[in-house]
């Protein structure tokens, strides 16, 4: 366990560190009229795009496990939602810092109540009351950030629509299978980097957290002496 | 829809919130007929233990068996036999004595709601005042008018947290034969308390928890102050 | 069935009767709705005349913060004397006790609105009859949607010390689409050309969250509510 997390690791590492210089050796987008800045811009999406997958996928580990352990009481299960909740928050950053760098060149704003950004804000705004109420929620803080959760995940159809009637002038999902394709390799590999980087994130935070619970247990124990 | 029992069992019973231990290993058991008293410092345990046995706490450990079942076993009809004086008395201020007692008694699908609330007005001594607000009650009226509260849907199991605080003597005395009278019909009482003239005219048994463990349990007669002065008082000194 | 009903019939009207006699509730909500709109009116009026759409936006946030506070109000009065422990402890199932405690909420929500609604109209020249039953729909839904969360939230909080901070954090971020549906509907009767169709389709969409969400909070309100 322990030499696969650590091939893990180096694995992310050299993935992470071999990503720019393909990312930069990939054909430029084809805009007509484009300026430099514009397309050394647009590398950004190799970053920007597999973070919200990864976003996505934490969120969803998230409200699976948090409702696991409301419904079936599971210790396990609670830490491994703590840990994806911190998780999308963390990778939610990356996108939402990415996002404007690349919305200020591509349409001269940092930011615009669009619908994928909105709804994509509002999402990291749960995740963020979520870890609030796991902090200070007091006694029970589990099960109410656990709720949290769940509603959460309930919530993100209707973010998504009622976000969408209301705003749209994003690049629609059509643009990953459009892409040509020498742009299409460093994308996938990029995917992988991340998807790989979440996985030895989300193991190592529910590792920490197995840790904790174990010395909380320790010190009851040793209270009873 | 209640279900019968004749003894409740908390066996090796533990509670913690966090890293503080509120309980640490409590087993006793609670019998048809008999008045358990539990005594202790403050901050013991005995008022978790008192939320267990109500199922309004889960142990974290350990179990309680009322009869031969759990609390998860048995569901929501436990609770129509257990009554519950808590400290925080559980009454509405803003509403009338009978109001309070109506709300509760259909709460519970009591049958003959009216007769039962002037009945138990009565013996409150509240008949008189039925129909004013909680909040201007005395705490020894609103103490009596809980304990009836608790009583309304006649539980097998009765829970009292400090039900003599605030009481004048008299009515110390009546509450007394109130809960003689409960245990003469087969009633199961838990009562923490720290009156000690009340505690050793009416208990059976006495349990002492200290710091969330069990430090006595024992037969009460005569021995309730010696245990008291063993681990309540001469710490303190 | 019939107990279940029963039971919530029975809290929602007890909680009806403590209002009734104390009307604090009420009266500071109406109050706290009212100083809402004034502070908004501030920021969102421009040479003597509203901004497009702002009267819309002003009654939803409105209804929100004031919910919010009558929220905070209605559950810090069960436990006061511990009482929601009491209602805990009745051996009937809990989820009735949660659609009492919803009922209330929502009935006194109405009735902030029922003077919050036609002030808006009256101070921001909102066209409010011209399709009465429409906007009424629009915010019993829309009041029941938060209120579904919201209560079940408070409830869950009641035993948090920082509950008071805790409610709205928890709450508007999870009740956004009620916001959004309600604001785009209310103002898609409100524009000089009101068009129904589209406040229908918002309105779809309210109820479809009112169900989801009723949904949820009865089938977690029983884990939640266990200590």
């Amino acid at each position: 366990m322990k030499r696969l997390y650590l091939l893990g690791v180096a694995a992310a590492i050299v993935m992470f560190a071999v990503a720019p210089f393909w990312i930069m050796g990939a054909p430029d987008i084809d805009v007509p009229n484009a300026t430099p800045d514009v397309l050394l811009s647009y590398k950004i999406f190799f970053y920007h795009v597999p973070s919200a997958m990864v976003m996505f996928v934490s969120a969803f580990v998230c409200g699976i496990a948090s409702a696991m352990h409301l419904f079936r009481k599971k210790p396990g299960a609670d830490r491994l939602a703590a840990a994806a909740g911190e998780l999308v928050v963390v990778f939610g950053l990356i996108v939402l810092v990415t996002g404007p760098l690349w919305a200020r060149k591509a349409w001269g704003v940092w930011w615009q109540w669009d619908a994928r950004l909105t709804s994509t804000l509002l999402m990291w705004m749960i995740f963020l009351a979520y870890l609030l109420v796991r902090r200070f929620g007091g006694p029970g803080a589990d099960r109410l950030s656990a709720a949290m959760a769940v509603f959460g995940m309930a919530n993100v159809p209707f973010v998504y629509v009622s976000v969408n009637i209301w705003r749209t002038i994003h690049p629609t999902t059509q643009v990953v299978p459009s892409l040509s394709p020498g742009m299409r390799g460093p994308f996938w590999f990029c995917v992988l980097a991340f998807v790989l980087l979440f996985s030895l994130l989300l193991a190592m935070r529910a590792r920490l957290e197995r840790l904790r619970a174990d010395v909380e247990h320790l010190y009851l124990l040793a209270d009873e002496e | 829809m209640s279900f019968d029992f004749t003894e409740v069992a908390v066996r090796d019973v533990s509670r913690h919130y966090g890293r503080r231990r509120a309980l640490s290993h409590v087993s006793l058991t609670c019998r048809s007929g008999e008045v358990l008293g539990l005594l202790g410092p403050n901050g013991a345990g005995k008022s978790t233990l008192l939320a267990i046995l109500a199922t309004l706490l889960a142990p974290s450990a350990g179990e309680v068996r009322y009869g031969e079942r759990t609390a998860a076993e048995a569901g929501p009809s436990l609770r129509a036999s257990l009554g519950f004086l808590a400290h925080d008395l559980h009454l509405y201020p803003e509403l009338t004595a009978a109001e309070n007692l109506r709300f509760f008694a259909r709460l519970y699908g009591v049958p003959d709601v009216p007769a039962k609330v002037s009945a138990a007005l009565d013996r409150a001594g509240l008949a008189s005042r039925r129909d004013d607000i909680v909040s201007g009650f005395s705490r020894g009226m609103r103490q009596r008018l809980a304990l009836e509260r608790a009583l309304l849907h006649d539980p097998r199991l009765l829970l009292l947290d400090e039900p003599f605080t605030g009481l004048d003597d008299a009515s110390v005395a009546a509450l007394v034969a109130r809960l003689r009278e409960l245990r003469a019909a087969g009633r199961i009482l838990v009562v923490v308390t720290h009156d000690l003239d009340v505690a050793e005219r009416l208990l059976d048994r006495v349990a002492v928890l200290k710091d969330g463990r069990l430090v006595a349990c024992d037969e009460a007669q005569g021995r309730i102050r010696e245990h008291y002065r063993a681990h309540v008082t001469e710490p303190r000194a | 069935m019939p107990m279940f009903l029963k039971v919530a019939w029975l809290v929602m009207r007890k909680d009806l009767t403590v209002e009734v006699r104390s009307r604090e509730v009420l009266y500071t909500t109406v109050f706290f709705a009212v100083a809402c709109v004034l502070v908004f009116a501030f920021a969102l009026v421009k040479e003597g005349r509203p901004l497009d759409d702002a009267a819309a936006g002003i009654m939803w946030i409105s209804v929100a913060f004031a919910g919010t506070l009558a929220l905070g109000r209605t559950f810090e009065r069960e436990r006061h004397s511990e009482t929601l422990r009491a209602l805990m402890l009745a051996p009937t199932s809990r989820p009735a006790i949660y659609v009492g405690k919803l009922l209330g909420i929502v009935l006194l929500l109405l009735v902030v609105e029922a003077v919050l609604v036609p002030l808006v109209g009256l101070l921001f020249h909102a066209p409010i009859a011209s399709q009465p039953l429409t906007l009424a729909s629009l915010l019993v839904f829309g009041t029941i949607g938060f209120s579904a969360v919201g209560t079940l939230f408070a409830a869950m909080l009641v035993r948090a010390r920082s509950r008071d901070v805790m409610l709205p954090v928890l709450l508007y971020p999870i009740t956004i689409p009620v916001i959004i549906a309600g604001v785009r509907g209310t103002a898609a009767l409100f524009d000089p050309e009101p068009s129904v169709d589209l406040a229908q389709m918002w309105m779809a969409l309210l109820v479809f969250f009112d169900i989801v969400f009723v949904t949820l909070s009865l089938w977690t309100f029983e884990p939640l509510m266990t200590e």
